[in-house]
């Protein structure tokens, strides 16, 4: 995964506004998608929304954990 | 992007930033323990406790409620009286000097719906402070207006900001931080990272934060368009001297409602009602119909129906915006995620800070065209 030629090689295969706005996207998708959730679909709903809305602090411990 | 664009890009983010961050930040540190009134209340002992009761007793009529809470402060009128979805047993009550005085002043108390008891003042204590400075920082509706707008100027920020995040990370792997270069760099990723996860949520609660922040103006629109239609016939009429039974008041209006439930409702004169009607809101049981109150008019006098209609799509919107405000529908999981990204938005907020002062540092060394090709250097 490391190995910067593997990952260069992954690039090229996708544009590049996907591979800068791909994972954002996802992220706010499933974030609107929980935010709503709750609101509508009643306990499951509720938990598809800690998914959901928790994602971005999911990511963020990821990013902080693999960084340090 | 071309590099002009991205410059111009660059400029209203800052500014926008910069005009609201304070405001911000006071916005965030505040709502932080908003999130957990609740819980907050009930540990420093501001939460009402129920009055001890005989076995097998029943409630007393709302009618005993409501001159149980006049006695209690002589002098006053009643403006609201309202039911807590998950505290059965209680009532709250809202008097006033008169049903115009300052909302400021309004005595919130809650009574045992057993007793007819006092027991205990509601939205006091260290919360009060919290909203009121989240709210209008104590300076009335202007304050709330000035909140409002810094929370649009916040949302114009962010939309900035996710433009930039284009240029600026559009080498990078996502999430990648760079530790090897300058601590400057290390914190443009995290401010990067955390501002992009973060958009949609702060996007959500910013503009229902800005649609509360106007609520008063659209239940004005509510009051001068419909309210004063549905007051019409009575027009030059004095407000009612004696008012209909309280209990026929809620028993008419849940007739005139099957399968919902009444959550607050207010005197004739109130902002939320015309100078002749009692208006009572009713409410569902679902995350969203619990919100979505339907109110029913009644003459002030008998307590018969005149109005049953909904209330207008904009009044609905605020309603529907609270939750997704104070993320309060979705059970304590969701509050603790709400404050984490909270902290999200503070860290994006303080290094967004940190990151305009060091930049403009390290240009005040170098010539001012070296400074604009650096920072366009970096964008591209």
């Amino acid at each position: 995964m490391n190995d910067p030629t593997f990952s260069q090689a992954r690039r090229a295969k996708r544009p590049q506004w996907l591979r800068v706005f791909g994972v954002p996207i996802v992220i706010g998708v499933l974030s609107l998608a929980g935010l709503l959730s709750a609101l509508l679909a009643g306990d499951p709903g509720r938990y598809f929304s800690w998914f959901g809305v928790g994602l971005p602090v999911a990511i963020a411990a990821w990013t902080y954990w693999r960084n340090s | 992007m071309k590099a002009r664009t991205a410059r111009i890009w660059s400029v209203i983010h800052t500014w926008t930033s910069l005009i609201s961050t304070v405001f911000l930040l006071l916005l965030c540190l505040t709502g932080l323990p908003l999130i957990f009134h609740h819980e907050i209340d009930d540990a420093l002992g501001y939460s009402p406790k129920m009055d001890a009761r005989a076995p097998g007793a029943s409630k007393l009529s709302l009618d005993a409620i409501s001159a149980a809470a006049l006695a209690d402060h002589p002098g006053n009128v009643m403006l609201y009286m309202g039911w807590d979805k998950d505290e059965p047993w209680m009532v709250s009550t809202f008097t006033n000097k008169t049903v115009t005085s300052d909302p400021q002043t309004t005595v919130v108390k809650a009574f045992d719906a057993y007793t007819a008891r006092p027991v205990g003042l509601l939205g006091t204590g260290p919360m009060l402070v919290m909203l009121r400075l989240h709210t209008d920082m104590y300076l009335g509706l202007p304050g709330k207006w000035f909140m409002g707008l810094m929370g649009f100027v916040f949302m114009v920020a962010i939309v900035s900001g996710l433009v930039l995040y284009w240029p600026f990370t559009r080498r990078l792997d996502f999430a990648a931080i760079r530790k090897q270069k300058s601590r400057r760099i290390w914190w443009l990723d995290w401010h990067n990272l955390l501002g992009v996860i973060t958009v949609v949520w702060a996007l959500v609660v910013g503009g229902t934060g800005v649609l509360n922040a106007y609520a008063e103006l659209l239940l004005g629109v509510w009051q001068r368009n419909e309210l004063t239609a549905i007051a019409a016939p009575y027009a030059g009429q004095p407000t009612p001297a004696k008012l209909a039974s309280l209990d026929t008041v809620l028993g008419n209006a849940m007739k005139a409602t099957p399968g919902m439930e009444p959550a607050f409702v207010a005197f004739p004169g109130t902002p939320f009602t015309s100078t002749h009607h009692f208006a009572v809101f009713l409410r569902g049981d679902t995350p969203l119909t619990s919100r979505m109150v339907k109110p029913v008019l009644l003459d002030g006098e008998t307590g018969a129906v005149s109005s049953t209609s909904d209330l207008p799509i904009y009044l609905k919107a605020v309603l529907v915006s609270q939750p997704l405000h104070f993320g309060d529908y979705g059970g304590m999981p969701l509050k603790i995620i709400w404050a984490l990204l909270t902290v999200f938005t503070i860290i994006v907020l303080g290094s967004g800070l940190y990151l305009y002062i060091a930049r403009r540092r390290k240009q005040g060394r170098q010539p001012r065209a070296v400074a604009e090709a650096s920072i366009v250097a970096e964008a591209s």
